[in-house]
């Protein structure tokens, strides 16, 4: 695999986007964009995020990888750290 | 009462319902899903055009851990929050201390067990469940969501008595309001359609299976030819308010709920697991009668139970003798589920809407499929309502419901005159 940051990024918000509280902060987001506090993602559905990740990308995440993605940048290096 | 929501197999909202419940319009149609699998019955009750009616209640992340038990729930809630001409509370504010919900389900999510839960634990892959199952099974799914959209404070419960819960929910609600614990209830009862709800049932052959090729002609209260019940679905959501609350805000007021009873007949006496005790099923009417302080003679229209099983014409029975009443002098009595089949946990919640449309407009709606009358009823033929009828004096509605187990309940409805 061979995606670009930009487009992991990009594929990360689509994949956020129906757990999003706040469509409107989504639409500004950035690496630096909080999941939680930003987007307003109810904390429980954090797994659902990463199992959309796992599926999207075809990688495995680990629990205590999982645990550390607190922005969407997080997200973002772990998919191309895992995908390398 | 000064809320009213309802998501039926034969409409969506107010309007809607009333029109079909004037129209004999059925809600009951051939599910080629039923037929594919074998079922003895292929014909039920769903509300049509949800997925569009959802996206108007419900975003996308509600929905994400929503069966259509709590789906339908959360319309039917909603528009009776509405109707009621309340502001919702947003998600900044405090919730509504002094308004809470019973919402009961028969079966609950048990499609979610069934299509998701179970394949994948069996499978082994504990890990892939996502985070939303549990609030999908929990009994309490529908009743918890409902909390959360509107911002409940009060008590939030999910009653569950079988084909009694949508009745037996308002009367909870009634009790809870009169003891001055809550200003204002939501109550009601919803449910799912599914394979996996309704299989059960067919096994027990008490669906009909005689009319796959005729759906609105299957389900047959009060019929010679009724050969068992037509599953249904969907939710019925009354808003109760106290008196004192609703005249101080000045709401639109549909109904008072006079009284109401539930009780169990104990399995004895003829009851069973699956079969009413008489005794029973009379001490709850007569109980809600006497909670209600009105003469059984003051009663107008019995909404029954009436499924369409062997047990019609017992209930009728039943209803003569708890009134003390000859055949002939029964009030009119009618089944709504000829139109929509059994909603199950729904029912009540249903029932009771269409019994409260038809209190505050003046309306008896007939039955559908009950010409060939029960020969065992030919003396109450009279009182038997097979065309729907402008009743305006229309003044006092017994609602009830009797469900497996043997537990049963009734209200007791009359039109508000200020």
């Amino acid at each position: 695999m061979s995606m670009s940051e930009d487009e992991v990024f990009q594929k990360v918000v689509g994949i956020i986007k129906p757990f999003a509280k706040a469509p409107e902060a989504l639409a500004s987001a950035g690496m630096d964009t909080s999941i939680l506090k930003d987007l307003k993602v109810n904390s429980a559905r954090l797994v659902d995020v990463v199992l959309e990740i796992e599926d999207a990308f075809g990688i495995e995440v680990k629990d205590e990888d999982a645990d550390k993605v607190k922005t969407i940048g997080d997200a973002v290096r772990l998919i191309l750290t895992n995908a390398g | 009462m000064t809320g009213l929501g309802v998501l039926a197999p034969n409409g969506h909202g107010l309007e809607a319902f009333e029109r079909a419940l004037r129209a004999g319009e059925s809600g009951i149609r051939f599910q080629p899903e039923l037929a594919a699998l074998n079922f003895g019955c292929q014909v039920g009750g769903i509300p049509q055009g949800v997925e569009e009616i959802q996206r108007g209640y419900l975003s996308e992340d509600e929905l994400y851990a929503m069966n259509p038990n709590m789906i339908y729930a959360a319309i039917a809630a909603i528009d009776a929050w509405n109707d009621a001409g309340l502001a919702r509370v947003s998600p900044e504010d405090e919730p509504d201390w002094g308004t809470g919900a019973v919402l009961g389900t028969g079966i609950g999510g048990i499609d979610t067990i069934a299509e998701k839960l179970a394949p994948k634990t069996e499978a082994g892959k504990v890990g892939r469940l996502g985070s939303a199952m549990v609030e999908q099974i929990m009994s309490s799914g529908n009743s918890a969501r409902v909390a959360g959209l509107l911002g409940l404070g009060n008590q939030v419960t999910t009653n569950s008595s079988a084909c009694n819960t949508g009745t037996e929910a308002i009367v909870q609600a009634f009790a809870r309001i009169r003891a001055g614990q809550a200003e204002r209830m939501l109550a009601g009862g919803s449910e799912g359609h599914s394979k996996y709800i309704w299989a059960g049932f067919d096994a027990m052959k008490v669906l009909n299976r005689t009319k796959n090729d005729a759906p609105a002609e299957a389900s047959r209260p009060l019929s010679a030819s009724a050969a068992g019940f037509i599953p249904g679905s969907g939710a019925g959501v009354l808003m109760l308010e106290s008196l004192e609350s609703a005249l101080g805000r000045g709401a639109r007021i549909w109904a008072e709920v006079l009284g109401g009873a539930v009780n169990c007949g104990g399995h004895r006496q003829g009851g069973s697991m699956t079969a009413p005790n008489p005794v029973g099923v009379q001490r709850c009417i007569r109980g809600a009668i006497a909670t209600a302080g009105i003469d059984a003679s003051d009663i107008d229209l019995i909404n029954g139970h009436l499924t369409a099983t062997f047990a019609d014409p017992h209930e009728v029975e039943n209803w003569r003798a708890a009134l003390g009443v000859e055949p002939e002098r029964l009030p009119l009595i009618q089944s709504t589920k000829s139109l929509i089949g059994h909603a199950l946990g729904a029912a009540g919640g249903i029932e009771c809407v269409a019994s409260v449309l038809e209190l505050a407009k003046g309306f008896v709606h007939g039955s559908l499929n009950s010409e060939d009358l029960h020969p065992a009823l030919t003396a109450y033929a009279g009182r038997i309502v097979h065309e729907t009828r402008d009743d305006p004096g229309l003044s006092v509605v017994a609602k009830a419901s009797f469900g497996f187990g043997d537990v049963n309940g009734c209200v007791i409805f009359r039109k508000y005159r200020g």
